[in-house]
C-alpha cells in the first residue's frame, strides 16, 4: 500500500454518535490488546529501551476519546479517557485514527505523515522515535492481536475480527492489518 | 612549560592590501610560534593572494616564525587538486593537511594536521604519524575528556586546540554567500569579500546563529578558551589555535600570551578580550561535551 | 526470487534500520542492504533503531538465502582511548560473513585492512573522499573496493573521478540530501552536543521540540528556533541545514530547501559516468518507505534496462516537504 493517497477521516457525524458511548468497555479491550502485544513482541522493550516507562498519549483526532498507553515491560498499562485535558503524558501522538492504525501496521510511514503534518508530536520526540521505530519492527496485525488478547476464544473471533475489519476497510479506507508482503 | 601559540590560516576573504598588512605585523609584532598562511576555503581567492605567500613566508620566517602553507579544504577541480604542488614548492615551510587528499603528494615530507580532518582517536594520529605527521590540530568538537585520554596515546605528536575565532563548522560544494545575494557561485562577484569575519546567520527569532563565509559555514560565536588553559596543559596539549578576525589580532594573541604564561588571570583575561571585541558572543561548549555555542566556566 | 532479473551492472544499495525493514527491502527487490549495529559505532544511532548482534546474523541469513548482500556500516569515529567498542564491531562484521564493512575514520581503516584482511572494505561518504586522489590513496593503503561519493559532486564530477580510480563508486539516488561535505560537518553538535561523527545523530530527536503556538507550529532544535509553519502546511523535521534563517535582508532556506533528492531520471547518466552502485538513504524510516522506495528504483532501473521509459512521480509523498530535488548533480545546485 502506498501512502500517497488521502488520510480517511472518520465521519464528523459518525465520531459524535460515539459520544455518549461508555468507556469502560472500551479501556477494557485496550488493556487487553496491549498487553497481549507487549506480550506477543517482547522484542519491541528492547528498542525501546528507557522509553518504555514513557506515558504516550495517542490522540485519535477523528474520535471522542484518547488513549494513554505506558508500554512498561511486564506491567504494559492503557487508559482511555474523553479528552487530554488533565492527563499527564510525556509525549502526545496525534492524528485521525486511520493514520494510526496505519502507522502501526506499517500502511505508512511515520516521516512521511509527520512531513504531511497528518500526524502531530508533542513532548519526547525521542521517545515517540523510539516507540514509532518499535512498533515498526514488530510487525503488529492489530485484528490478530485482539484475537490474541481473547486467549482460547483466539481462532473464532480472529475470523469474525477478520471479516469486521474487511468491512472496516472497505467502508473507511482505513488499513486495518498489515499489509502482507509476497515472500519467495 | 606554557603553551605555545599558533596562528591558524586566515579563513575570511580579505583584499590583497589587508592581507599583505595584516602578514606583515603578524611578522613584526605578534607574539606567536607558529604561523599559517594559504587558501583553505575557496579557490576562486587564490589569483588574488597567491603572490603574496612568497614574501610573507620570507618575512614570517626572518622574524623567527615557523612557517606552514594550508592546503585547500575541498579540493574537486584539477586545478585544485594541483594546488598542493604550488604549496610544495615553497622551500623550507611546513604543509597544513586540510584535505586527506593531498597526502600521496607529500611524498613523506613532514606535515600538519588542521582541525578540519576528522582525527578523533589514537589509531587516527598513529597512522598519520606512520605518513609524516608532525602536529595535529583537534577538530573543534573534541571535547577534553577525550583530549585528556588522547594526549597520553599519540606517541610524542605535539596536539593543539582551536582556542580563538569563529569556529569552522563545515564545508560544502554550495556557496552560501553567493545563495544569499542571488548569485551563481560560478559568477560570484566575490561577494563573501564583503564580510571580512563573515556574515552572521539568524534564527527566525532573530537570535545569533551561525555565519557563513562562501562555501564554508561557522559558528556565530567566537571560540575562546582563555578560561580553559590550565586544563588544556594539563591534558597535554601543547598549543593554542588563533584564528584570524578582523579585530586587533595582535592585541589577541597578547592576552592569550598573558593567560598561557600566567601572567594575566584567566577572568581577567577573558575580560580584556571581551573588551577588545565587544560585539562578540564568546562560546567553549564544545570543550565540556555540551552545545558548541555555550559559554561555560573553564575547566579544572 | 519475486521481482524481474537483475542486472549484473548496477546493484541497488538499500537501508534498513530494523530485521522487518531488511526484509521488506530484500522482497521488494533490493541487490544489497545495508545496516548497522545499535549503538553508537553506526552513523543512523537512533532510538528504536538497529540490529542486535543476533539479529544481525539472523538478517544476513535471511538476506543470503535470498540472494541479496548486506553491508554493515561501521561509520562514526572510534572514541580516543575506547577504541574497543569499534574493533570488537569490526570483528562481528568479519565473524558474520557480511559482504562487506563500510568505514569511515583512518585508524579504523587501518585496524581493518590489517585484522581482517579477508574482509571486504568500503568507504563510507563519512569519509568525504570527493576527489581521485583521496579515493586512490584509501585504495592503495587499504585495499579499499568500493567508495561511497559524497552528494555534493556532479555527473559530470562523478565520470570524471571514475575515469581516474580503480575502485567502485556508489552514489546516492534518493532520500534525504546532506547539503555539506559529509563527516565534515560539526552544526548538529554545535546546537545540541551530539554530533554524527561522535555520536552517529545528526539534529538528534532528543534535542527537537515542536511547540504549537495560536497559528503556527515552531519546531526547535536545541536551544534554537529551526523553522515556523502555518497550521496545516507541510513541516520537515527541525535537521539543522534545512531550516529557516535570517542573513543579511534574506529570510530563506539558506543552506538548503528541505527537499528529498530523487535522482531516478538521472540513473543512464550516472550509469554511463560509471557508478557501480546506487544507494537509497533512509536507515531511520519505516520499512513501508523501504518496501515504496525500493519497489520504484527496482523498477526505475529494470525499466532503464530495458530501455523503457523511466516510471516517475512514485515517491513525493514519501519525501521531506512533499518535494524532490535532483540536488547537486546538477551544476545550478552550487
Amino acid at each position: 500500500m502506498s501512502s500517497s493517497a488521502p488520510i480517511p477521516l472518520i465521519p464528523a457525524a459518525f465520531g459524535f454518535g460515539l459520544r455518549p458511548l461508555p468507556l469502560a468497555p472500551l479501556a477494557l479491550a485496550i488493556d487487553l490488546v496491549v498487553r497481549s502485544v507487549a506480550r506477543r513482541h517482547d522484542g519491541m522493550f528492547g528498542r525501546l529501551g528507557p522509553h518504555s516507562d514513557k506515558r504516550f498519549l495517542i490522540d485519535p483526532t477523528d474520535l471522542p476519546f484518547v488513549f494513554v498507553i505506558t508500554p512498561h515491560i511486564g506491567n504494559p498499562s492503557a487508559s482511555v479517557a474523553r479528552s487530554a485535558e488533565g492527563l499527564d503524558f510525556d509525549a502526545r501522538i496525534a492524528g485521525p485514527i486511520a493514520a494510526l492504525v496505519g502507522l502501526v501496521h506499517g500502511a505508512y510511514d511515520g516521516d512521511a505523515l509527520f512531513f504531511s503534518r497528518d500526524l502531530v508530536v508533542e513532548g519526547d520526540v525521542e521517545a515517540v522515535l523510539a516507540l514509532r521505530n518499535a512498533l515498526d519492527d514488530a510487525e503488529i496485525d492489530l485484528v490478530e492481536e485482539a484475537a490474541a488478547a481473547l486467549g482460547p476464544l483466539a481462532s473464532p473471533a480472529q475470523q469474525v475480527g477478520k471479516v469486521a475489519a474487511r468491512w472496516i476497510e472497505w467502508m473507511t479506507g482505513m488499513a486495518m492489518s498489515r499489509p502482507r508482503v509476497h515472500h519467495s | 612549560m606554557p603553551l605555545s601559540l599558533t596562528l591558524g590560516p586566515l579563513l575570511f576573504n580579505w583584499s590583497p592590501d589587508r592581507w599583505r598588512d595584516f602578514y606583515a605585523r603578524v611578522a613584526d609584532e605578534m607574539p606567536v610560534e607558529r604561523v599559517f598562511i594559504g587558501e583553505v576555503v575557496c579557490s576562486k581567492r587564490l589569483p588574488f593572494i597567491a603572490d603574496l605567500f612568497a614574501p610573507a613566508v620570507e618575512r614570517l620566517t626572518r622574524a623567527g616564525k615557523q612557517v606552514f602553507m594550508s592546503s585547500l579544504a575541498l579540493p574537486t577541480l584539477k586545478r585544485e587538486r594541483n594546488q598542493v604542488e604550488d604549496l610544495l614548492a615553497v622551500p623550507d615551510v611546513g604543509i597544513e593537511v586540510n584535505d586527506l587528499s593531498v597526502l600521496p603528494f607529500l611524498k613523506g615530507r613532514p606535515f600538519a594536521v588542521s582541525p578540519l580532518i576528522n582525527v578523533y582517536n589514537e589509531g587516527t594520529v598513529a597512522y598519520l604519524k606512520s605518513l609524516g605527521a608532525v602536529h595535529v590540530c583537534l577538530p573543534p568538537e573534541l571535547p577534553l575528556d577525550s583530549i585528556r585520554a588522547l594526549a597520553p596515546l599519540v606517541d610524542g605528536v605535539p596536539l593543539e586546540v582551536f582556542a580563538f575565532g569563529r569556529v569552522p563548522l563545515a564545508i560544502s560544494a554550495r556557496c552560501y554567500h553567493a545563495r544569499i545575494h542571488d548569485l551563481s557561485k560560478d559568477s560570484c562577484q566575490f561577494i563573501c569579500g564583503q564580510d571580512p569575519d563573515g556574515l552572521p546567520v539568524d534564527t527566525l527569532d532573530r537570535e545569533h546563529f551561525l555565519a557563513v563565509n562562501g562555501v564554508q559555514t561557522m559558528s556565530y560565536t567566537h571560540a575562546d578558551l582563555l578560561g580553559d588553559i590550565a586544563a588544556l596543559a594539563a591534558a597535554g596539549v601543547s598549543s593554542l589555535r588563533l584564528s584570524p578576525h578582523a579585530c586587533d589580532m595582535v592585541m589577541v594573541a597578547q592576552i592569550f600570551r598573558d593567560a598561557a604564561d600566567g601572567v594575566c588571570a584567566p577572568q581577567d583575561a577573558q575580560r580584556r578580550l571581551a573588551a577588545e571585541i565587544p560585539q562578540a558572543q564568546f562560546s567553549n561548549g564544545f570543550l565540556h561535551g555540551k552545545p558548541g555555542w555555550k559559554m561555560l566556566a573553564g575547566a579544572d | 526470487m519475486t521481482v524481474g532479473k537483475r542486472l549484473d551492472k548496477v546493484e541497488l544499495v538499500c537501508p534498513a534500520g530494523t530485521p522487518a525493514a531488511l526484509r521488506a527491502a530484500v522482497n521488494a527487490g533490493a541487490d544489497t542492504v545495508y545496516c548497522g549495529f545499535a549503538d553508537e559505532t553506526n552513523a543512523r544511532n537512533f532510538p528504536g533503531l538497529n540490529f542486535s548482534r543476533k539479529e544481525m546474523s539472523e538478517s544476513i541469513a535471511f538476506a543470503h538465502g535470498h540472494g541479496a548482500k548486506v553491508l554493515v556500516a561501521v561509520n562514526t569515529f572510534p572514541r580516543a582511548g575506547r577504541p574497543e567498542l569499534w574493533h570488537q564491531a569490526v570483528a562481528d562484521v568479519a565473524a558474520m560473513k557480511a559482504d562487506a564493512i563500510i568505514v569511515a575514520d583512518l585508524g579504523l581503516l587501518a585496524y581493518a585492512a590489517e585484522k581482517h584482511p579477508e574482509l571486504r572494505l568500503h568507504l563510507s561518504v563519512q569519509a568525504a573522499a570527493a576527489n581521485p586522489d583521496g579515493i586512490n590513496f584509501y585504495v592503495e593503503r587499504f585495499r579499499v573496493r568500493r567508495v561511497v561519493l559524497p552528494r555534493v559532486l556532479t555527473v559530470s564530477e562523478i565520470a570524471a573521478i571514475n575515469r581516474e580510480i580503480d575502485c567502485e563508486t556508489e552514489v546516492f539516488v534518493y532520500g534525504g540530501l546532506c547539503v555539506m561535505a559529509e563527516g565534515r560537518c560539526s552544526l548538529s553538535s554545535y546546537a545540541t552536543g551530539l554530533s554524527p561523527n561522535m555520536n552517529g545523530v545528526c539534529s538528534p530527536p532528543g534535542a527537537v521540540a515542536y511547540v504549537e503556538k495560536e497559528r503556527e507550529l515552531v519546531s526547535r532544535l536545541g536551544d534554537f528556533t529551526i523553522n515556523r509553519a502555518g497550521k496545516g502546511s507541510p513541516m520537515p523535521y527541525p535537521t539543522l541545514c534545512k531550516g529557516r534563517f535570517c542573513a543579511g535582508k534574506v529570510t530563506s532556506h539558506i543552506f538548503e530547501d528541505p527537499a528529498s533528492l530523487d535522482a531516478s531520471e538521472l540513473i543512464p547518466q550516472l550509469i554511463a559516468a560509471g557508478a557501480t552502485a546506487f544507494k537509497i538513504e533512509g536507515r531511520q524510516r519505516s520499512r513501508s518507505y523501504t518496501d515504496a522506495v525500493v519497489r520504484a528504483f527496482r523498477a526505475a532501473v529494470d525499466a532503464v534496462a530495458t530501455g523503457a521509459p523511466i516510471p516517475t512521480g512514485m515517491l513525493a509523498s514519501l519525501s521531506e516537504g512533499g518535494s524532490t530535488t535532483r540536488g547537486a548533480y546538477q551544476k545550478t545546485w552550487r
